[in-house]
């Protein structure tokens, strides 16, 4: 079995020697892309801790470590992650390419909303995708959720958003979560579609948060996939599921500076409570030890 | 903050070649100026960091080497270099599917959560089906909710049969569906049995344990692991999980409709050394072939034309 990969573990060597050399920027730059850092964003990083440990004067690995920690822990506090969700009802459309987690994620969201005592429905705009309607309407039960479900087979995903949002208003429901279909962001006739559900739904309401979902394996495309969906779905926040696994998403830090779309959620598991909110300090920690 | 942004290969490395151009024999300098290149371009396709160390380091070698050619001079030697070893790796030809002597075939399918399993399933079994055979479809994925559902309504689509004993969502023992599906084809006359399971983390050694007890169950003919296209540096620790943990005997590189540029096809095909035998392109049942080399090559590298390029050096 494959032991949980670590960038501390893949920095021991690096952080093993006494004073800083050529060695050690080189194993620094081998574990920034190892864990999907991108190499724009490695070698910005290392121009940027390069300059600091000159500035300090310092030759101590440590002090390496610490500044290592402190840059990307700034870089990826530079955003604020709250959601807001004080709108009544406060739509939350949840977009993403094919099978990241998005309505794994709206169930373990719908719970932890209804932990919070507020009352929730889902909403199943994904009409296309076999069994997605029974997938997500099992998350809502599970989550405490009613459900709006599409009238009929391949009805048009807009209609049953605009189903979802009526219902909240006429129920005072006070959080409606709409699913979805996957779709690769090169496909201009779905993301089309997804800029009319987006079109329809503020004919009734402003949309309190549109929810990018970002599976932690992605490698560099996932900055392709922010940018077509901001473009088309005007996201404002982004989540990063599967963090349970062995890859660790440093892509996330390129695809906030350039979009300067916060990080709001953190999927880690299939587990209905496996959900946290994005918090700086604690990616980081997981990323260097 | 200042993102460099690089044309893509092509242009890179017909601007290297132009300084080239002319010259008897490539110097150490040029070679590891265009070796370079390589290595971005190949990062940047999410290649594996030891896979694209081990590609630059055999690309660098043949390059200083003696290889002569009278047809290409050196700069074009160098994407006739890259370009080899490319498809090398990838594998010549495509592996078909290895069918059984003793009916039915067995083919388990294996991967990360959300890969495109289930989807794969749908477009074997129709591929399968339009070539006279009468493929069974396994519901062994008995966790993640409604995939029970979903592969149903999947051999509804492609029309063919399913074995689905167990409601899912957490009831039933996938080990157990996955014995029984093999008496279900033999008495039913099933020549092919495809047995769709549920994803699953390459650290999570429960479900990893769980899948290899179903290959020592069924014995398969293949299991496929299919990964996603999109994946990065991941691909490696996962693909070397899978190896060890279901230790599969092909590989399937799922959603190569969008634009990825796949580098996970190398990384994986190199560490493990297991065949790319299908490219899934699509959500329609159809959207399946089986996998290019040669195109695989030019997309990771994006090299466009790789005949033009070479006519350009
Ligand atoms: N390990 C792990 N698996 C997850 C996580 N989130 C989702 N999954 C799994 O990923 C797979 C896909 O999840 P879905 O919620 O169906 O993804 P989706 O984006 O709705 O997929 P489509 O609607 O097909 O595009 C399922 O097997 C989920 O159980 C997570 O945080 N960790
Ligand atoms: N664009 C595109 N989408 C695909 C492809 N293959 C599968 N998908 C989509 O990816 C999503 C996940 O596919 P599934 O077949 O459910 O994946 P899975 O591996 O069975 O997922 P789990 O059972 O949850 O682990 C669905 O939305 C599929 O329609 C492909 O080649 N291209
Ligand atoms: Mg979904
Ligand atoms: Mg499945």
């Amino acid at each position: 079995m494959a032991a949980s990969w670590s960038l501390s573990g893949a920095l021991k060597s690096m952080f093993a020697r006494d004073t800083i050399d050529a060695d050690t920027w080189s194993d620094l730059e081998d574990a920034l892309i190892s864990a999907d850092f991108g190499p724009d964003i490695t070698d910005s990083v290392i121009e940027e801790l390069r300059a600091s440990v000159a500035k300090y004067k310092t030759d101590d690995p440590t002090d390496l470590k610490r500044m290592l920690r402190e840059t990307l822990e700034e870089r990826l506090a530079r955003l604020d992650p709250t959601l807001t969700l004080s709108a009544r009802p406060a739509v939350v459309l949840v977009v993403g390419v094919n099978g990241v987690g998005k309505t794994t994620t709206i169930g373990k969201f719908a719970k932890f909303l209804v932990g919070h005592g507020r009352t929730v429905v889902v909403g199943a705009a994904d009409t296309f995708r076999a069994a997605a309607v029974e997938q997500l309407a099992t998350w809502a039960e599970r989550g405490g959720a009613s459900i709006v479900r599409p009238q009929q087979q391949g009805q048009d995903p807009a209609s049953v958003a605009f189903q979802t949002v009526e219902r909240a208003q006429r129920d005072s429901i006070d959080i409606a979560i709409i699913d979805t279909a996957g779709r690769l962001q090169t496909k201009s006739g779905l993301m089309d579609e997804l800029g009319k559900i987006r079109r329809v739904v503020e004919k009734q309401t402003e949309i309190a948060e549109v929810l990018l979902v970002l599976d932690a394996t992605t490698g560099q495309n996932g900055v392709a996939q922010a940018e077509a969906f901001i473009q088309h779905a005007g996201v404002t926040g982004l989540v990063i599921t599967k963090l349970d696994g062995s890859a660790k998403a440093g892509f996330v830090l390129a695809v906030q500076e350039r979009t300067g779309i916060p990080i709001k959620l953190v999927g880690q598991g299939e587990g209905i409570n496996d959900l946290t909110g994005f918090t700086p300090h604690v990616f980081v920690q997981n990323l260097v030890g | 903050m200042i993102m460099a942004t690089f044309g893509n290969l092509t242009d890179r490395l017909a601007d290297t070649f132009k300084n080239l151009r002319g010259k008897g024999k490539l110097s150490e300098a040029d070679v590891d100026r265009t070796v370079r290149e390589i290595r971005r371009a190949l990062l940047d396709a999410d290649v594996a960091l030891e896979v694209v160390k081990d590609f630059t380091g055999r690309v660098r070698e043949r390059a200083l080497g003696h290889e002569v050619s009278s047809a290409l001079n050196p700069a074009q030697q160098v994407v006739q270099i890259v370009n080899d070893e490319l498809v090398t790796i990838l594998g010549g030809e495509a592996r078909r599917i290895e069918f059984a002597k003793n009916p039915p075939t067995v083919i388990m399918l294996a991967g990360l959560q959300g890969a495109g399993k289930t989807t794969l399933a749908g477009k074997l079994s129709k591929w399968l089906a339009a070539d006279g055979h009468t493929p069974l479809l396994v519901a062994a994925d008995l966790q993640r909710p409604n995939a029970v559902t979903q592969l149903q309504v999947v051999a509804e689509q492609a029309g063919v049969a399913v074995f689905a004993p167990e409601p899912g969502n957490g009831k039933g023992d996938p080990v157990k569906v996955a014995k029984q599906a093999l008496k279900f084809a033999k008495d039913k006359q099933h020549d092919v049995v495809i047995i769709d399971t549920a994803g699953r983390l390459g650290v999570d050694a429960e479900l990893m344990k769980q899948a290899a007890n179903i290959r020592k169950a069924v014995d398969p003919d293949e299991v496929l692991f299919i990964i996603d296209a999109m994946i990065g540096q991941d691909a490696v620790k996962t693909a070397r999980a899978f190896q060890e943990g279901v230790d599969f005997t092909g590989v399937v590189l799922s959603k190569l409709d969008g634009d990825a540029r796949g580098g996970a096809a190398l990384s994986v095909a190199s560490i493990t050394g297991r065949p790319i035998m299908f490219a899934s392109t699509g959500e329609g049942l159809d959207d399946f072939e089986p996998f290019h080399p040669d195109r695989m090559a030019s997309r990771i590298l994006d090299l466009g034309d790789i005949l033009t390029l070479i006519e350009q050096a």
